[in-house]
């Protein structure tokens, strides 16, 4: 287990060596983390940890895959994709072009089930969904619209619980325990690093997903996070956020208007 | 001052939980007045669902109000708070709560031994964990820390457990405290720092 001290010493040193910031991270779960990550790797101690992240470039990588949560699915939480499918898009419909962006998208589950509503909303010709990560590698999987057969059964019944009524297994090609989503999907999907730490607004949005992201960061990186939003979004554009976090208690909160009860806000004029 | 600074012991107490458990809440929960010294906190295995019914249920037999669990919620004497299903439950140094989408431990998420690990950590000796009935290891691993940080170990005695493998597995692993049936549970969180 490494101490409270040693952390701030690797927060540093990363920072140093590296140029990332994790200083504004959730202290108890960067913590897990870094100490999963040193069982895991079998250090002897936290000297040798941060030594092989000073200079190995490609362990740096790995400890960047490995603290990063990139736990997602396809339509997560159903119920907030029914409420996406059958109030939001409807009114992004009206829009003659759709720019979407999926802020820390990881392997990118949620960005294909976004494609999916898109389309039988018959809005995907028009839609643009730019998908960003601090984490590359993810993004590679992201790229490949590839996820795992086995979860395609959980992701049916999310996709159905959601409102779908087509067969699910029509939108991927099973092959060798994979299922391939299609180039018409990928088409309209624009994949980049992105650091909510360090990086600035890029293009302007009609609806930013940023789904369980903000639990990771403490409320001053919360509030960066969230002008950086402020300052991509549309006038009368929709910021979501995963089922715990909250715009409540931040500097938007004036500024913009909670959809109902959902974790869905749109910006004010 | 010593005299008030023992009676204050206890900062949190966190109880887990899995098969079985709820029954066991539902039966201690009735019987507690409010606590105003300490935070109660529940970490109980439910099924991943965005609906809360498990705080509904809770918050019908209880009077300690129970307090909603979003990321960084305040973590305050005299209230009651649940895991949400589908996260990790963690403890900030600042007395807020935190959340985590990471991998599930033990099949869980949430997990008991992350909680009780965390709690351990920011709580030390003000910390009291009881483990109830439950099928799988979970909370094992967890009450070790809550021991190794000086905090207080109570388990659930397996017999009265509907599901005894996960207090017996909690026995044979570690050095609890006490080892109690419900009315020693209710007991015991009644006479918590008085």
């Amino acid at each position: 287990m490494i101490n409270d001290r040693e952390l701030e010493l690797l927060i540093n040193e990363v920072f140093e060596y590296h140029g990332f910031d994790f200083s504004g991270y959730s202290r108890a779960s960067l913590k897990r983390r870094v100490d999963r990550l040193y069982q895991l790797d079998g250090f002897k101690s936290v000297g040798e940890m941060l030594s092989r992240v000073r200079t190995e470039p490609e362990y740096f990588k790995r400890m960047i895959e490995e603290i990063t949560v990139n736990v997602t699915e396809m339509f997560r939480d159903p119920l907030f994709y029914k409420v996406l499918r059958e109030e939001i898009i409807p009114v992004l419909a009206t829009k003659p072009f759709i720019r979407i962006w999926h802020a820390g998208c990881a392997s990118g589950e949620e960005v294909y089930s976004m494609a999916i509503l898109l389309q039988e909303a018959n809005l995907l010709h028009k839609s643009l969904m730019y998908a960003t990560d601090i984490n590359p590698l993810v993004l590679q999987t992201a790229k490949k619209g590839i996820f795992p057969l086995q979860m395609m059964k959980q992701y049916s019944e999310n996709y159905r619980i959601s409102g779908g009524k087509k067969d699910f297994s029509d939108y991927y090609t099973a092959n060798y325990g994979f299922a391939k989503f299609g180039s018409d999907f990928t088409a309209k999907m624009v994949f980049s690093e992105h650091s909510l730490v360090s990086d600035g607004s890029f293009n302007e949005f009609d609806l930013i997903l940023c789904r369980n992201v903000l639990i990771y960061f403490d409320k001053e990186l919360q509030d960066r996070a969230f002008t950086l939003f402020d300052d991509s979004l549309a006038k009368l554009g929709y910021l979501a956020l995963g089922t715990k976090e909250t715009l409540k208690f931040s500097s938007l909160q004036k500024t913009y208007t909670q959809h109902n009860k959902d974790k869905i806000w749109k910006k004010k004029e | 001052m010593e005299k008030e600074r023992i009676a204050n012991r206890y900062k949190v107490l966190i109880i887990g939980g899995s098969a079985g458990s709820l029954e066991v809440l539902m039966e201690l929960l009735p019987g507690l007045d409010i606590l105003p010294s300490f935070a109660i906190v529940l970490v109980l295995h439910r099924k991943n669902a965005e609906d809360s019914t498990l705080e509904e249920l809770i918050s019908y037999k209880t009077s300690i109000p129970v307090m909603d669990v979003e990321d960084k919620t305040a973590l305050l004497p005299g209230f009651m708070y649940i895991a949400p299903s589908d996260y990790h439950l963690l403890f900030e140094a600042d007395n807020t709560l935190s959340l985590d989408t990471s991998e599930k431990i033990n099949y869980s998420r949430p997990s008991i031994d992350v909680s009780f690990e965390s709690a351990a950590e920011v709580y030390g000796p003000g910390l009291a964990a009881i483990l109830l009935s439950g099928a799988n290891a979970d909370g094992t691993e967890g009450l070790l820390a809550v021991q190794n940080a000086g905090g207080t170990v109570i388990v659930q005695l397996p017999e009265t457990a509907q599901m005894p493998f996960m207090p017996s597995n909690a026995i044979s692993n570690t050095n609890p405290h006490y080892v109690l049936d419900v009315d020693g549970i209710h007991q015991f969180i009644t006479n918590m720092n008085s």
